[in-house]
C-alpha cells in the first residue's frame, strides 16, 4: 500500500490549499494577532484563491456565548429584527456579510433556532471562537472583514483551492462542528463518504459535501470521549488520505500530518509565539523570525500547544 | 555582486545568474532576503559562486549545472532537483525530496533532510550530516547517498544501483534493499565523499546498503502482488 501511495506522490504537486496558524505564548503580540495572521493568509494566496477563512480565539472571561453567522444574502436589519424576537441577545455585531451574535443563553437552546433559520449559515460558536469565511481571493477576504484589526490569543486560517466540492461559503474552511472547535486541512481524504454516513448515524450534522467537514465532525464526535491528542492519534487509523491538519480548541491548537506526509508544513517556534504554515514564505514578516526554531513536523506525530 | 530580493524581482535575479556577462566576468554573487521564495537559482549553467543568505522555498538550485551554490539557511521541497553538475551546500535543514532525480554534482546538507531524500537519483552524490526521513533513495538508480545520522522507514525501496551509506540506525529497509559488505574499495570511496563535505568521520563507522536485484525481472512468485 505504501509503495503505491508513494508512486502517486511522485507526480503529485505540493500545491493544493494553504493553511496557517499562530499561537501566542505571551500577551505581547495579542493586539497584532490579526495583522500577523492576515499577512500569512495573503502570502498563501498562491496555494488557493477560491476562498479563505479564519478562526480567531479571543476569550472573554464571562459566560457569554458567541455565534458566528454568515447572512448570505439576507439583510442585516431583517435578521436582527427576527432574531430579537426569538433569542435574548447581549449584543449583535455586523462585519460585512457576517454577524457575531452574543448571548448568555446556552447553545442547546440557541443552536436549533439558528439551524432552522432559513437563508443563514451558522459557521461556528463557542465562548472564544469567531469565524469569518467567504469565497474570493484571500487578500479580498482579509479586506472585507478587516481581519488585520483583530486581536486574540490564537488563530487559524485557510486559503482554498477547491478540488472535491463547491466553491461556496459552506465549502470554505475553517470548519467548526463543536463548541470552540475548528479544523483546517491541506490535502484530501478518500474515505469521507463512508465516514460521513457513520457519523450521520451517530447524530452528526453536515452542511456540505466537503471532506474536511467530515474530518471536523469526526474530531468533534471523538472529543466527547477523548482529548484532542488521543483523537488525532486515533484519526491516523480512521482517516484515509493525504493531509496536514490544524485543529483548534479554546486553549490552543494541534497539528498532524499523515504518515505518508506529502502535504507540506513548517513550524516556527520562538519564545513569544508558535506559527505554522504550508510554506516558510508565509512567515517571513513575523517578529524575530530569523531567531525562531524552524522545523518540519514529523509525519504521524501530533504536535500541540496550549492546554489540550 | 549583491542581489537583494527586497529590491529586485526573483525573475530578474535568476536572469542575471543564468546569463553571465562574459566581458565583465563577475562570478561571485550574494543573494539577500530570499524570504522563502521558490526556484531561486534554478537553471544556472555557468561556473559561478552564489551564496544565499537566509531560508529558501521550493526547488532552489533546480537543474543546476556547474554553479557552486551555498544556502545559509533551511531549504524547502526539492533542493537541487534534477541537478546535472556543480555543488549545492545547505547549511540548515532540508525539506522533502532533496536531490530528486539529479544526474550529477554534489549536494551537501549540514542538518537533517526530511522524507524522500534522493528519490529517483540518477548519479548525484548526496551527503547528509544529519538524518533522513522515510522513503529516502526510493527508486534510486545511480550515485551515492551518505547519511551520517539515522534513516527513516523504507530506506532504498525499489532500489536500482545507488549505493547508500548510513552511520546511524535504519528504521527499516524498503523492498529489495539489503545490507552489503563494505570492502576496501567502498571505504576509499566513502572517505572521498566525506572529505568533499568536510567531514572526517571514519568510513568504518558506516554500513553499506544496496539493491538485492530481485525486482529487476518478473518473478512468477510475485504475481499476486501486481
Amino acid at each position: 500500500m505504501l509503495y503505491y501511495k508513494e508512486k502517486i506522490i511522485f507526480t503529485n504537486l505540493c500545491v493544493m490549499c494553504g493553511i496557517v496558524g499562530i499561537y501566542l505564548k505571551s500577551k505581547k503580540f495579542e493586539k497584532s494577532l490579526g495583522d500577523m495572521l492576515s499577512k500569512m493568509l495573503v502570502s498563501m494566496e498562491t496555494r488557493g484563491s477560491d476562498s479563505a477563512g479564519v478562526a480567531i480565539y479571543k476569550s472573554d472571561k464571562n459566560k457569554i456565548y458567541k455565534y458566528s453567522i454568515c447572512l448570505n444574502k439576507l439583510s442585516f436589519e431583517k435578521f436582527k429584527k427576527e432574531i430579537n424576537k426569538k433569542v435574548k441577545l447581549t449584543s449583535i455585531d455586523k462585519n460585512s456579510d457576517h454577524v457575531i451574535l452574543k448571548s448568555i443563553e446556552k447553545p442547546v437552546k440557541i443552536l436549533p433556532i439558528l439551524q432552522n433559520f432559513k437563508k443563514i449559515s451558522l459557521v461556528g460558536y463557542g465562548k472564544s471562537i469567531e469565524i469569518f469565511k467567504q469565497v474570493g481571493k484571500p487578500s479580498k477576504v482579509v479586506k472585507k472583514f478587516n481581519l488585520d484589526n483583530f486581536s486574540g490569543s490564537h488563530a487559524i486560517g485557510h486559503t482554498r483551492m477547491a478540488t472535491e466540492s463547491e466553491v461556496t461559503t459552506d465549502g470554505s474552511h475553517p470548519y467548526s462542528t463543536g463548541e470552540d472547535e475548528c479544523l483546517v486541512h491541506n490535502g484530501s481524504l478518500s474515505n469521507h463518504n463512508n465516514l460521513r454516513r457513520i457519523l450521520k448515524k451517530n447524530g452528526s450534522k453536515f452542511s456540505s459535501d466537503n471532506d474536511t467537514e467530515v474530518a471536523a465532525g469526526y474530531i468533534s464526535d471523538s472529543l466527547k470521549k477523548r482529548n484532542l491528542k488521543q483523537t488525532l492519534n486515533k484519526g491516523l487509523n480512521d482517516l484515509d488520505g493525504f493531509y496536514t491538519f490544524i485543529a483548534g480548541t479554546h486553549s490552543g491548537f494541534a497539528v498532524l500530518r499523515d504518515e505518508i506526509a506529502c502535504k507540506p508544513a513548517v513550524i516556527a517556534e520562538s519564545k513569544d509565539y508558535v506559527a505554522i504554515s504550508s510554506e516558510f514564505q508565509a512567515m517571513t514578516h513575523l517578529p524575530n523570525i530569523n531567531n525562531a526554531r524552524i522545523f518540519e513536523p514529523e509525519p504521524g506525530i501530533v504536535y500541540s500547544w496550549g492546554k489540550q | 555582486m549583491i542581489l537583494d530580493l527586497k529590491k529586485l524581482k526573483l525573475r530578474s535575479v535568476n536572469e542575471i545568474l543564468q546569463n553571465i556577462d562574459r566581458k565583465k566576468n563577475k562570478r561571485d554573487f550574494v543573494i539577500l532576503n530570499p524570504e522563502g521564495n521558490h526556484a531561486i537559482c534554478a537553471g544556472l549553467t555557468d561556473n559561478i559562486d552564489v551564496t544565499i543568505k537566509g531560508h529558501v522555498g521550493y526547488y532552489c538550485a533546480g537543474m543546476n549545472q556547474n554553479a557552486n551554490i551555498i544556502v545559509d539557511g533551511n531549504v524547502g521541497t526539492g533542493i537541487a532537483e534534477n541537478m546535472m553538475s556543480g555543488k549545492v551546500h545547505v547549511k540548515g535543514n532540508a525539506s522533502q525530496s532533496a536531490g530528486a532525480t539529479a544526474h550529477g554534482g554534489t549536494l551537501i546538507i549540514d542538518g537533517d533532510a526530511s522524507s524522500r531524500c534522493g528519490i529517483s537519483m540518477k548519479g548525484i552524490d548526496i551527503i547528509v550530516k544529519g538524518s533522513v526521513g522515510h522513503m529516502s533513495a526510493f527508486m534510486a538508480q545511480s550515485g551515492n547517498l551518505v547519511v551520517c545520522g539515522n534513516a527513516g522507514e523504507a530506506l532504498g525501496d525499489s532500489l536500482y544501483e545507488t549505493e547508500i551509506y548510513v552511520k546511524g540506525k535504519v528504521k527499516s529497509l524498503g523492498a529489495d534493499c539489503e545490507e552489503k559488505k563494505m570492502s576496501k574499495k567502498h571505504k576509499t570511496k566513502l572517505k572521498g565523499l566525506l572529505k568533499k563535505a568536510g567531514s572526517n568521520i571514519k568510513p568504518e563507522k558506516f554500513k553499506r546498503y544496496g539493491s538485492a536485484r530481485k525486482l529487476y525481472n518478473f518473478n512468477i512468485d510475485n504475481v499476486s502482488d501486481y
